[in-house]
């Protein structure tokens, strides 16, 4: 099913006194099999899969089990679930909600993650080891835990509540005094979670973006008369784009289609997109409308990042086909 | 040559090695500079003064607290002592960015994801001038350095010479007073240095900027430079014109750092006027030369004899020191041959000879194995303090 | 020059607050014991003691640990031996199709791969009659599929920093292309197979949503029993777990600090020894 050239071809007679298999192994087949093993498993669970659900999007709810048709008396494709997705305002309200928690989340991350990320590069280096390894701690315990930490400080009663509502009723005018603030079962609550729990897939790939940056071109900069702040905007930020973008997509992307966030501190009643496709699943057994949410989802996500990363290696390749 | 030569060959001739007198006020001035990292001393009570218009370098190995001595200069680092005048004003506490000192970064440090052209203006936006004038000095720099047509190339698209020469650009746009050039030519290829060395001095004459280089490259800093400090750990061992620092270097250090030399341990035999006699155990036989101030008969001394300052002969030669060896080695350069003399105290000295002539295989002064004679001007020989 | 940047410092200091305050709180409350988590009600351990006070949790963490193994283990062949494929083949039929391949499940979102693997597995029971019960099978799976490409990732960015020659070197030698990539390539693409296994390992034992979708009745895994807890609200023996967890990753992260730290130290010694034995 493969074929290999380049440092797989091999000349073709091959005197060995091993067996047929092990001859054939020898001179290709252990080739051919580090291809097709992984290939082929990825197809079965990865896009198979895929293509099912690509395929159930357009497929018609019945009430049988499972609960779909392909063809039949209907039309082959059924387009009336995507009218459904486009028309209701509850799928609607959902993908708003998911990108407007996911883009605030992403903003934040790299407002904080900027600066810390710049920070360690400018600590010495026996102290850069230490921090980032408290940067990756948070993330080899388990997800759950992290989210469940919040759970506890934000709840009305807890000491970091009551300690932000006093701060608050010490600014404000008397009769604007609370009792507490309500921060869980907010799209803050899940703002603040998700920049908690993504904070680290925005300082490492910053960081090793601007641990690589030369600062001989800071001090060029400088010494051509800019202050630090206007070096920063000059050369670190723009040369930093790159891993801005890297962070902003491991941030955004899994926020986006976030699951476990919302359903933990989240509204209720204002479900993001992964709630709506579980619901859809397992709640209401419309596949294909879980599946046209999927979908959509992806297309909104998925889309612009291939779009990205097929200019970003257009424009390598140009730069190294450049004298 | 440059002008000021003679009047530097002069003033070394008269024995005094310090810079000559009757200068106005220095333009630059390094004042009891030093710089400590730690325990470790970068610069050690470094003391300078260099004029407005010249070329002055620094040269020294690595580690010899040249570059320190630069960044001091740029203001990216501070002196832990001591103080820098530039044009009078003193410079301790004033940042980089407003010092009207501009660098040549060794890497060139050129803005990767800006043009040549947005290079070379990036320092103009700090002074106070129309855009239209701007335009006007970017487009006088990129035609300084003929780099017109590549305004709008990117520094990845450009060759090693060019972005060289936009570097260079972009420091003198905003006409510093004082341009600090960190190895200016340490990154290009044997061939492009030679072209590219005299386009700086051309360059540098037009703009009439002063110049400090910092290099590691002894026939750079001859080339290129008016002055020269000599440097090492972290100390300036002699202060000189190119001319000055080879022919009558004071200190075994600075002799044998610039060029190739060898060195004899000697006892004065008698002063006689200008001419020293001094006996040579390694020679084998008493030999005249300059004599140096303040030296007396009996006292130990280095005499040191560079290559192409030996003649080599078959017959023993007219002058007054002459004496034998026999070939050891020998090496053929086309336009001159090393020849290695071991000489009958065992020590093998190197002696450098044009080949002036075309000779056939079988013509040369002297072949492996050969008894020659060796003589040299009193002149020649240079004569240093223990 | 590094200049210290008062902002910057404090960036940091409010970045790790933010990072540890939460997990402090955590393990301070632990030992609270009162039951709310807001007031303190003096020292106790005793949320420990309702841990484990039945098997639930423990039956929950040997399943998720048995999954995590099996699945880091058959991930990390798979992505290796992607991994050579992409660095080592450079021109194969559909290749294009394998890249694509093995970068979609590191940008899909979970839910989707979740929700697809569970319709696969439902449409394989209706097509193949198995599996007829999901549970420990279809979640080693699932977490193979979407963990074998980061073992991918990590493996084929350390083969393209490798050098070429290496190899090259090998089969000028005489060896065949199999033993070539026995002999030389998979020792020097050790480290990476390694801290791929382990990054597998982590994303498996951590995971919740697709172990949600894929999982079946019976087949409880540490975060999706940590999770039923969790919904219900603060639990104060959540506290406690979290402690645990902290404390044994704390443990050994250190542990690998130091025994990377001594490794590192010893290459430097190494190397400085080396250079000065060539002056």
């Amino acid at each position: 099913m493969t074929e290999v050239s380049g440092n797989g071809a091999q000349p073709a007679s091959d005197p060995g006194h091993h067996g047929a298999f092990a001859r054939w192994f020898n001179r290709r087949g252990w080739a051919d099999l580090t291809i097709a093993t992984p290939y082929v498993w990825l197809v079965i669970f990865f896009l198979v899969p895929f293509l099912i659900v690509v395929a159930m999007s357009v497929a018609t709810r019945t009430p049988t089990s499972p609960p779909f048709s392909f063809g039949g008396e209907h039309p082959l494709i059924n387009t009336a679930t995507y009218d459904r997705l486009f028309s209701d305002s509850l799928y609607i309200r959902a993908f708003l909600t998911s990108i407007r928690n996911a883009a605030f989340a992403t903003l934040l991350c790299l407002l904080i993650g900027y600066p810390m990320a710049l920070g360690l590069t400018r600590v010495s280096k026996s102290w850069r080891n230490i921090l980032l390894m408290l940067v990756i701690l948070p993330f080899w315990t388990s997800f759950l835990l992290r989210v469940y930490a919040w759970m506890g400080l934000m709840g009305n009663n807890s000491w970091f509540n009551k300690l932000l509502t006093a701060g608050y009723n010490m600014m404000m005018p008397e009769e604007w005094a609370i009792r507490s603030i309500q921060m869980m079962n907010t799209n803050f609550a899940v703002v603040l979670v998700t920049v908690y729990s993504y904070l680290p897939f925005m300082i490492l790939p910053l960081y090793a973006n601007l641990e690589k940056l030369d600062l001989t071109l800071n001090e060029a900069a400088e010494d051509l008369g800019s202050r630090p702040f206007r070096v920063f905007l000059d050369v670190t930020l723009p040369l930093s784009v790159p891993g801005i973008i890297a962070g902003g997509l491991l941030v955004f992307i899994p926020a986006s289609g976030e699951l476990i966030i919302p359903g933990l501190v989240g509204n209720p009643s204002q479900p993001m997109i992964g709630r709506v496709i579980q619901d859809e699943f397992a709640s209401a057994r419309d596949w294909p409308m879980a599946s046209a949410v999927a979908v959509g989802l992806l297309l909104l996500l998925v889309v612009p990042m291939m779009l990205y990363s097929h200019f970003e290696a257009k424009a390598h390749e140009k730069r190294a086909m450049e004298p | 040559m440059k002008g000021e030569t003679a009047e530097m060959l002069a003033a070394a001739s008269s024995g005094t090695p310090e810079a000559a007198p009757g200068q106005a006020r220095p333009f630059i001035r390094i004042e009891g500079v030093t710089k400590r990292f730690g325990t470790f001393t970068a610069v050690s009570s470094v003391t300078l003064d260099i004029r407005k218009g010249e070329i002055f370098a620094l040269l020294g190995g690595s580690g010899c607290g040249k570059t320190t001595l630069l960044r001091m200069l740029a203001g990216f680092e501070t002196p832990t002592e001591g103080r820098i005048f530039i044009d009078g004003q003193d410079m301790t506490g004033v940042p980089a960015y407003e010092r009207p000192v501009h660098m040549m970064f060794q890497s060139y440090a050129l803005f990767p994801h800006m043009t040549v052209e947005k290079n070379i203006a990036y320092g103009l936006k700090h002074e106070k001038m129309t855009e239209a004038q701007r335009k006007d000095r970017v487009r006088e720099m990129l035609d300084l350095v003929q780099l017109t047509q590549f305004s709008h190339r990117k520094p990845h698209q450009i060759s090693g010479g060019q972005r060289q020469r936009v570097a260079l650009a972009r420091a003198l746009a905003r006409q510093p007073k004082l341009l600090l050039l960190d190895e200016p030519l340490a990154a290009l290829d044997k061939k492009l240095r030679e072209h590219t060395q005299f386009e700086l001095m051309d360059i540098q004459h037009k703009t009439g900027t002063t110049f400090i280089v910092v290099t590691h490259d002894q026939e750079e800093a001859m080339i290129l430079s008016n002055r020269i400090a000599v440097m090492d750990k972290g100390e300036v061992r002699q202060v000189g014109s190119p001319t000055e620092i080879y022919e009558y270097p004071n200190s075994k250090f600075v002799a044998g750092f610039i060029g190739s030399i060898t060195f004899f341990d000697g006892k004065v035999a008698s002063v006689s006027g200008d001419q020293a006699m001094v006996d040579v155990p390694d020679l084998g036989t008493t030999v005249t030369a300059r004599a140096i101030a303040g030296i007396a008969p009996g006292q130990p001394i280095t005499l040191a004899l560079r290559p192409e300052k030996i003649a080599i002969s078959r017959t023993r030669p007219d002058g007054v020191n002459a004496f034998e060896g026999t070939v050891d080695d020998l090496g053929y350069f086309g336009k001159d041959s090393l020849y290695k003399v071991k000489l009958a105290s065992g020590k093998v000295l190197s002696v450098l000879s044009v080949n002036a002539r075309r000779a056939g295989e079988n013509e040369r002064v002297a072949d492996w194995e050969d008894r020659v004679w060796l003589g040299f001007d009193p002149g020649a020989a240079i004569l240093l303090a223990q | 020059m590094k200049r210290k940047s008062r902002f910057l410092v404090t960036m940091l200091c409010f970045g790790f607050a933010f990072f540890y305050v939460p997990i402090l709180s955590m393990i301070v409350f632990s030992f609270n014991n009162a039951r709310l988590a807001t007031v303190w009600g003096g020292f106790s351990t005793k949320w420990y003691g309702k841990l484990f006070e039945n098997d639930q949790v423990i039956n929950a963490a040997i399943l998720s640990l048995k999954i995590a193994l099996l699945s880091a283990t058959i991930a990390t062949i798979l992505g290796t031996m992607a991994g050579l494929a992409l660095a080592r083949f450079k021109s194969f039929r559909g290749r294009t199709l394998f890249s694509g391949l093995v970068t979609a499940p590191l940008i899909m979102p979970e839910v989707i791969t979740g929700i697809s693997s569970l319709i696969f597995f439902i449409m394989l029971a209706e097509w193949v009659g198995w599996p007829a019960q999901r549970g420990f099978a279809t979640v080693t799976l699932a977490h193979i599929t979407f963990s074998m490409v980061f073992v991918t990732t990590i493996v084929h960015s350390r083969l393209s920093e490798a050098d070429v020659a290496v190899e090259e070197a090998a089969m000028d030698l005489g060896s065949r292309p199999w033993q070539v990539m026995k002999d030389v390539t998979l020792p020097i693409i050790s480290p990476a197979i390694l801290s791929g296994w382990l990054l597998a390992f982590t994303i498996s034992l951590d995971d919740v949503v697709i172990t949600s979708f894929t999982t079946g009745p019976g087949n409880t895994t540490l975060p999706l029993l940590i999770w039923s807890k969790v919904k219900l609200g603060v639990t104060p023996d959540i506290n406690a777990l979290a402690t645990i967890t902290v404390s044994v990753v704390g443990v050994g992260v250190i542990i690998a600090g130091f025994l990377m730290n001594a490794a590192e130290r010893r290459k430097e010694r190494d190397a400085q020894l080396a250079y000065q034995s060539n002056l």
